[in-house]
This record gives C-alpha cells, sequence and structure tokens, in this order.
C-alpha cells in the first residue's frame, strides 16, 4: 500500500505489454493449431490403408516376424516420451513427463530396465537435470513434425528393438511410446502405448461363411512384403503420435495463453484501482494538510493580535 | 457398391503426409519389386512392394494420371487399389529442374552408397514422370 502512485503506473504498463505478448501468443497458437489438426488428417488415409494392408497380411498369412514376436522373458524396455520444445504451454510437458514416470515405474516393478528416449528439448532437460541417461534426443521440430524426423525416430527404435541382448548398443524388449492424445481442443489425454511387439488387432471386416476369404498373393513373398511394411507401419504410429501431440501441444499452448491474458486484465483492473485510491489519499491528505496549515497560519495570526 | 465398381478401380494413391489423388480408375501401372505391374479391374487380391519409380492411372474418362512414388506398397482388394509411398507428386506438382539438379547431385555423391543410389532412382522416376506426362 505503501507504494506511490508513480510505482502503480510502471506497474499496469508493464503488466499491459505482457497481456499483449500473451495475446499474440495466444492467437498464434490458435493459428497454428487449425494447421496441425489439418496435418494430422492429412496423414490420415496413410495410416488407414497402412493399417489395413497390416492386418490384411497379419489375417491372411500365417508369417511370424520379428516384430510381432512377444520375447519371452523381457528384461528392458525403451520409452520415447514425446515432449514440446517450448515451454509457455501449461501443464503440456508435465503431465506427459508424469504420465512417462509412471510407465517406467510400472515397467521398473515388472523387473525391467528402462532406456528412455526423448522427443522435444523439454523433456531433454527435465532428464538432464535430474542427471539421468537419455539414450537419445531429437529436438526441434515439437510444433510442426515432418514424416522424415519420424522415420528417423522409428529407424532408431526398431534398430534397438531388434538388436540381440547383449550386443553393444542399446537392445530393448519391449518400446512404448508416451505421447498426449489430441481429444479436443479442452482436453488433451497423455497416454502411454505399446509400439512394438506389435498388436495388430483390427481385422478387416469378418467375412461372410459363404465368401471365400481373398486370399492375397505376395510380391516378392509374404515375409518379405511383411519385413518392408512392418517398419513402415511403426514409424507412422509415430508420426501419427507425434502429430496428435503437435496439436495437443498448441492447444495447451492456447489455453495457457489465454488465461494468461485473463489474468492479467484483472491483475490490471486490481491495479488500477489501488492506483487510484492511492491517489485519492494523496489527495485527500495534500487537502488536509493545506486546511491543516491554513487554520494553524489563522490561529497563530489571531493568537498575536 | 459391389455392383457398381465391377468395372472399374477405386484407387487412392497416398503419401505419408497426404492423399496425393484418388478417384476412379480402369488401370493402374506400378513397378514392383519384381517389374512392371498392370492392374485390371477384378483384379486378384495382391500385396506387393514397389520401388522408386512411375505410377500410371487410367481413369474412366480416358485421362492418364502419372505420378512419382518412392519405395512403398501396392494393394489390391475388393476392386480397391491403394498405393502407399512414403513420399508421392503428381507429374504436374513435380518441379523438372529441381529434379535435374537432384540427379546430378546424386550422381555425383557416389554411386556405390545405398542411399546414393536411391536417391538417383527418386530423381529418375521425378524426371521420367514429368516426362512422360508432358
Amino acid at each position: 500500500m505503501a507504494l506511490s502512485v508513480r510505482e502503480y503506473r510502471a506497474r499496469i504498463r508493464s503488466t499491459e505489454s505482457m497481456k499483449k505478448i500473451t495475446r499474440a501468443m495466444e492467437l498464434i497458437a490458435a493459428s497454428r493449431i487449425i494447421k496441425a489438426q489439418q496435418r494430422a488428417q492429412a496423414a490420415a488415409p496413410y495410416a488407414r490403408e497402412l493399417t489395413r494392408a497390416v492386418s490384411a497380411v497379419a489375417t491372411f498369412s500365417n508369417v511370424d516376424h520379428a516384430l510381432t514376436l512377444e520375447p519371452e522373458d523381457p528384461k528392458k524396455a525403451a520409452v520415447l516420451i514425446i515432449t514440446s520444445d517450448r515451454g509457455l504451454a501449461g501443464a503440456y510437458s508435465s503431465s506427459v513427463i508424469k504420465e512417462a514416470e509412471r510407465l517406467v515405474e510400472k515397467l521398473k516393478g515388472e523387473g525391467k530396465d528402462v532406456d528412455l528416449y526423448t522427443s522435444g528439448r523439454k523433456g531433454e532437460a527435465y532428464f538432464k537435470f535430474r542427471q539421468r541417461a537419455v539414450v537419445q534426443a531429437w529436438t526441434g521440430f515439437s510444433d510442426q513434425p515432418t514424416y522424415d524426423v519420424a522415420a528417423e525416430i522409428g529407424a532408431t527404435l526398431i534398430e534397438a528393438f531388434l538388436a540381440e541382448t547383449g550386443d553393444e548398443g542399446h537392445a530393448v524388449d519391449e518400446v512404448h511410446v508416451v505421447y498426449t492424445r489430441f481429444r479436443s481442443m479442452l482436453s488433451q489425454e497423455p497416454t502411454a502405448v505399446r509400439l512394438l511387439p506389435l498388436e495388430v488387432v483390427e481385422g478387416t471386416e469378418a467375412p461372410d461363411k459363404a465368401d471365400l476369404l481373398p486370399l492375397y498373393e505376395f510380391e516378392p513373398s509374404p515375409s518379405e512384403v511383411l519385413d518392408s511394411l512392418l517398419p513402415r507401419y511403426v514409424q507412422s504410429r509415430i508420426f501419427f503420435a507425434l502429430l496428435q501431440a503437435a496439436a495437443s501441444e498448441l492447444a495447451a499452448r492456447q489455453k495457457a495463453m489465454k488465461s494468461a491474458t485473463d489474468n492479467a486484465d484483472e491483475l490490471i483492473k486490481k491495479y488500477k484501482r489501488i492506483a487510484n485510491q492511492a491517489r485519492q489519499a494523496g489527495i485527500t491528505q495534500e487537502i488536509s494538510e493545506i486546511v491543516g496549515g491554513v487554520n494553524a497560519l489563522a490561529d497563530a495570526q489571531a493568537g498575536s493580535e | 457398391m459391389a455392383e457398381s465398381s465391377d468395372k472399374v478401380l477405386q484407387v487412392e494413391l497416398v503419401a505419408a503426409d497426404r492423399l496425393v489423388w484418388s478417384g476412379q480408375a480402369t488401370m493402374v501401372i506400378a513397378r514392383t519389386t519384381e517389374g512392371d505391374v498392370g492392374i485390371l479391374p477384378n483384379h486378384a487380391p495382391l500385396l506387393s512392394s514397389i520401388i522408386e519409380g512411375v505410377v500410371d492411372v487410367q481413369t474412366a474418362e480416358g485421362e492418364t494420371w502419372i505420378a512419382a512414388v518412392d519405395a512403398g506398397f501396392l494393394s489390391v482388394a475388393d476392386n480397391r487399389v491403394s498405393i502407399l509411398a512414403e513420399r508421392a507428386e503428381m507429374s504436374h506438382e513435380i518441379d523438372l529442374e529441381k529434379a535435374r539438379q537432384d540427379l546430378e547431385r546424386a550422381k555425383a555423391s557416389g554411386e556405390n552408397d545405398d542411399a546414393a543410389q536411391e536417391a538417383v532412382r527418386r530423381a529418375e522416376a521425378r524426371i521420367r514422370a514429368v516426362e512422360r506426362a508432358s
């Protein structure tokens, strides 16, 4: 309360400029989120067709593949955590990291060692600060991921999964991904899924008993087709997770910036009120000083006469 | 749906990040690892790996669409053809100059390298696609 009017004015000004910044970030996030959603939609046909092809192979042929094989005694798991590059997105990164920690605890409880992989600077910084080893970190694309980075991440994880235990490098028996699922503009949900070994559950529609199963011909051979199909499927799943995470990040940022702008508004209103109070108090004090002074003068004059 | 689609193929040409082309066609030609394959309506179900090359689509109206694709897949079932590739471009989207430059660069970067050879095949496919279309 003891501050002068001038100091309150300065605070109001700085809050106003902060409000301008958060407002701009809110608008930027809002316009980017539409693009992110469009990208997610544009990538959907590829994922759909790929899923269809994979389930066709899985349903109509009896080929086992290294990527679908359940290891008998899983000892080591890799966890890929998809976070954002930049902050100012509310609890976005911390809630996805919290979900990841839960998963890591669960895996450790099952007696598995955990290798960490992160995407986004926030995740990298989190583990670096706690001095926990991260096998590999990818950064710099969290709000607009391209398929190329998804392919690179996928290739790294598949390599780790296929490597024999005991080899050099980071052989793992399971691969999990933790990302934020974009449900709507208002709700985003941190989700953990197991990526490898693959579980292909979606079958094409159950065939009528009268119909013959469409027997696919495979060229060059079922195992070779599966060989090149499955890695792509994994990559497309990662790409999907990255796109969802990007949309979620922008939505979270928009929400966080909206409430920051609202708070700045509140703060400005409050400061204005206090500043006016201080101004009025000052005026009142000046008036009473003047009046007091005049009275004192008048008294002094009356006394001397 | 099965009756109406007896004579045409429902084609979808899909890249990793977008749907490049979709529509009805009477014939699709693509290059698989085993060689060129032509798909006509009522083709037997097929799932095949394709390599960098040109995909030819002839529509029911007699138009021909040509696209350059990367390695990927071709799947045929119930008169639905889907061509999946990580990258795919229609011939009219390709910048011929840039494709030629890419080819030069890829050739210069070494013949023995697998990645370089892939880049060469990709650039050649794009140039072929443009030349076929014009």
